[in-house]
């Protein structure tokens, strides 16, 4: 059973390989998008302005409402008819514009994840002492340096539990990019089984191939966590 | 209009769909909802080793997606068929939606274990010393204090897992249960009109929002010392203590 | 300063994405499906192989163009080739008026009909909705098959599967009590492996053309009108240069492009 892992010509396990690699650049692609998206959210939900409120709000209510998988289907089918109808209007001679399933995937997966973080962001960032702020403004110092050197590394220190759970879920979500053909590693697998017809072996595989990623994401975040608190006095 | 057109023609469907969804969503947290506090005492009283296991089970349901998990039911199970004949369980299996819920059972109980564990850990230890001086037994002081207290504790995240409960039904349509996401699906591949995704995601949001309005209304029910119209006009001043 | 740096670098962010590709001239992106032996599967050294696979490089070859071959799910196969992931689909799609709406079609490249499927000892011999009233049966979603049995048999608890392979795999498991496939891949299935021996076909072919169609063949956008007599016309060449007759004798041994028995062409 051990040879259908094997890499080469005749075993799965290149394959698999090669759809766990783009698993990860998925992730990792999609993290920054998301993180700047919930920024974008968190900012927008505690702005004084009330459209700016209601759009923010907006926003992740309705994100963190629909399944991922209908939100990942929209994208991917409403994206494409988008641009093209952009394409057509820009350029009526030029040729058609080309999306990839992973840009569509890095989209959808980055919009769930910024309605996400936007309230994890949130939380955080009522969170912090006003006082602070203010001794901030007391020296004065701009809004931009205050933010970098007062807000965000506490921002970053409240939010990382919430954060870190959104990454093992990215994790486990970039799994539902196999059914808009992206060749991760579910879409790898599932091509595996039809050819070998064992789907208990390779959908085995598969769950503790992301089990190991998810342990291993655990441990680095409680590494991570442990260096921000450092100095916390706790109660 | 075009846009409705197709609500108009396929409401049947969806609204099967609809009820499929919420078929899957409440049996599913129910059952995980019974095994939830006995699972979440023996997590707390049971000793590290006796533990293990069940900390594996969780750590794989939380670590895995619920696809693969899907998967591995439905056609692993199908891959087993013999051996599953011979023990009589073939039966259970055959059906898409027990397989369904099966997985959705196995991860809401995992994580609803957890949640409940949390709530268990938050009663303070005077309420259980309290209940133990006035002379009522383990069980009953279980009955009347801790766990009434712990799922008031528990009830948002609850709720939460809920939800998200809902929103993962939406994978069952791969195992050829038609949940709303699986006639979506359906309709979309014989009229190829876009509208319709946009109608079942308003669907999955009215669902979701009149959940969340129940489950807040059942949480100012039961924490009426906390919520209730009485506690609320004390505040206001309006009544005197 | 800080601001310029600030804008250069989200200028080169935007830049550097790539995300979207002007379309180069003379490559053309073949899509297929790829879960459907022996028409378009992947070998075990997950290459993209087949019968519609030979075809179209077949075709590409004629028209002197380089061909690039794309893998997309049944389900959004059309909806990505509206939205330019490809440039023409070869995946043994029926051409139905359904799909006319959509995009348009090259003339016929091979001849099809439908086929119900069940376990060799299943005893199923009447194909009518009162007779099979309750039983489970199974097709592919999005195809021609699943039209036919939800109209055929609507009192049946029908159940539809995103590939042709997890069919199979219900149907050698026992979920099943039927289903219905296109007659060569189901062909292919039950003589040649190993799973498949479990079943064999049943009943009379279903050649009824409401659902059968005209045949099967090449899908490609509505606008593009120049793609479509360019593959018509090497369709053609390939039928008459004997190519067409090579790959089809690799893979069956009728000839498919007019369901009759391969003869001298």
């Amino acid at each position: 059973m051990l040879e259908l892992f094997s890499y080469g010509d005749t075993g799965w396990g290149d394959e698999l390989a090669a759809g766990l690699s783009v698993t990860l650049q998925l992730a990792l692609a999609t993290l920054p998008v998301g993180l700047a998206l919930g920024f974008l959210a968190a900012a927008c939900t505690l702005s004084r302005r009330r459209p700016l409120k209601l759009l923010g709000a907006g926003y992740t209510t309705i994100i963190r409402g629909l399944p991922e998988l209908l939100t990942l289907f929209v994208v991917y089918n409403g994206l494409g008819l988008a641009l093209n109808a952009l394409a057509q209007w820009w350029n009526p001679d030029g040729g058609p514009l080309e999306l990839s399933p992973f840009i569509a995937g890095v989209v959808a997966l980055g919009l769930v994840f910024g309605g996400f973080s936007g309230e994890v962001l949130r939380g955080a960032f009522q969170a912090l002492h006003p006082g602070q702020i203010e001794a901030g403004q007391s020296i004065g110092m701009k809004p931009h340096q205050i933010f970098i050197r007062i807000k965000l590394p506490q921002v970053w220190r409240f939010a990382l539990p919430g954060l870190g759970n959104l990454w093992i879920n990215l994790l486990k979500d970039t799994a539902l990019v196999s059914v808009i053909a992206l060749d991760d590693l579910m879409r790898m697998t599932k091509i595996a089984v039809g050819v070998t017809k064992q789907p208990f072996v390779f959908y085995l595989a598969a769950c503790c191939i992301y089990w190991i990623c998810c342990v291993a994401s655990e441990f680095a975040l409680a590494g991570m966590e442990k260096r921000a608190n450092r100095g916390i006095r706790r109660a | 209009m075009e846009f409705l057109d197709i609500l108009i023609v396929y409401w049947p469907k969806l609204l099967d769909g609809a009820l499929m969804t919420m078929k899957l969503t409440l049996l599913g947290a129910l059952i995980a909802g019974l095994l939830a506090p006995s699972l979440a005492l023996f997590r707390l009283r049971a000793g590290a080793i006796a533990q293990f296991p069940f900390r594996l089970y969780v750590s794989f349901a939380r670590g895995t997606p619920l696809l693969a998990q899907m998967f591995l039911i439905y056609y692993g199970s199908g891959q087993f068929r013999p051996y599953l004949q011979d023990i009589g369980a073939w039966q259970f299996f055959r059906d898409p939606f027990n397989c369904a819920l099966l997985a959705f059972v196995l991860n809401s109980t995992a994580y609803q274990t957890e949640i409940l564990r949390g709530g268990l850990m938050g009663v303070a230890h005077g309420e259980i010393e309290a209940a133990k001086a006035i002379g009522m037994t383990h069980l009953t002081a279980l009955r009347r204090v801790t766990l009434p207290h712990a799922y008031r504790i528990a009830w948002p995240a609850l709720g939460n897992e809920i939800i998200l409960l809902m929103k993962a039904s939406a994978l069952a349509s791969v195992v050829t249960v038609f949940d709303l996401m699986g006639q979506t699906r359906l309709i979309f591949s014989k009229t190829f009109d876009f509208s319709v995704y946009i109608w079942a995601a308003v669907i999955y949001l009215c669902l979701t929002a009149s959940f969340v309005r129940i489950w807040d209304y059942l949480e100012r029910r039961l924490s009426p010392h906390i919520h209730g119209k009485r506690r609320a006009a004390l505040a206001r001043g309006r009544v005197s203590a | 300063m800080k601001r310029r740096r600030i804008a250069l670098f989200a200028v080169a962010a935007i830049l550097a994405c790539g995300a979207v590709t002007a379309q180069a001239a003379d490559k053309l992106r073949l899509g297929t499906e790829g879960a459907y032996p022996p028409f378009n599967y992947f070998d075990t050294a997950g290459h993209l192989v087949g019968f519609d696979v030979e075809i179209g490089q077949a075709l590409c070859d004629h028209m002197k163009v380089e061909c690039e071959l794309v893998a997309q799910d049944w389900d959004g196969i059309i909806p990505g080739l509206l939205a330019n992931k490809y440039d023409f689909i070869i995946a043994s799609m029926f051409i139905t008026d359904e799909r006319k709406r959509q995009v348009d079609f090259t003339d016929p490249y091979y001849l099809a009909a439908m086929t119900h499927v069940a376990a060799k000892d299943s005893g199923i011999t009447e194909f009518t909705n009162e007779a099979l009233q309750g039983k489970i049966i199974g097709a592919q979603s999005g195809t021609t098959q699943a039209e036919f049995i939800q109209t055929a048999y609507p009192d049946a608890d029908i159940r539809l599967y995103p590939t042709q392979d997890e069919v199979n795999l219900d149907l050698a498991n026992g979920r099943l009590d039927l289903q219905v496939g296109d007659m060569l891949p189901m062909l292919d299935w039950v003589t040649k492996t190993d799973d498949g021996a479990c079943c064999e076909l049943v009943g009379e072919p279903i050649t009824d053309p409401k659902f059968v169609g005209d045949g099967v063949g090449i899908a490609v956008r509505q606008e593009d009108d120049d793609l479509r007599t360019a593959l018509n016309a090497a369709l053609a060449e390939i039928r008459a240069d004997g190519t067409y007759k090579k790959i089809n004798d690799k893979y069956f041994t009728l000839d498919v492009y007019t369901m009759k028995a391969s003869s001298a062409q």
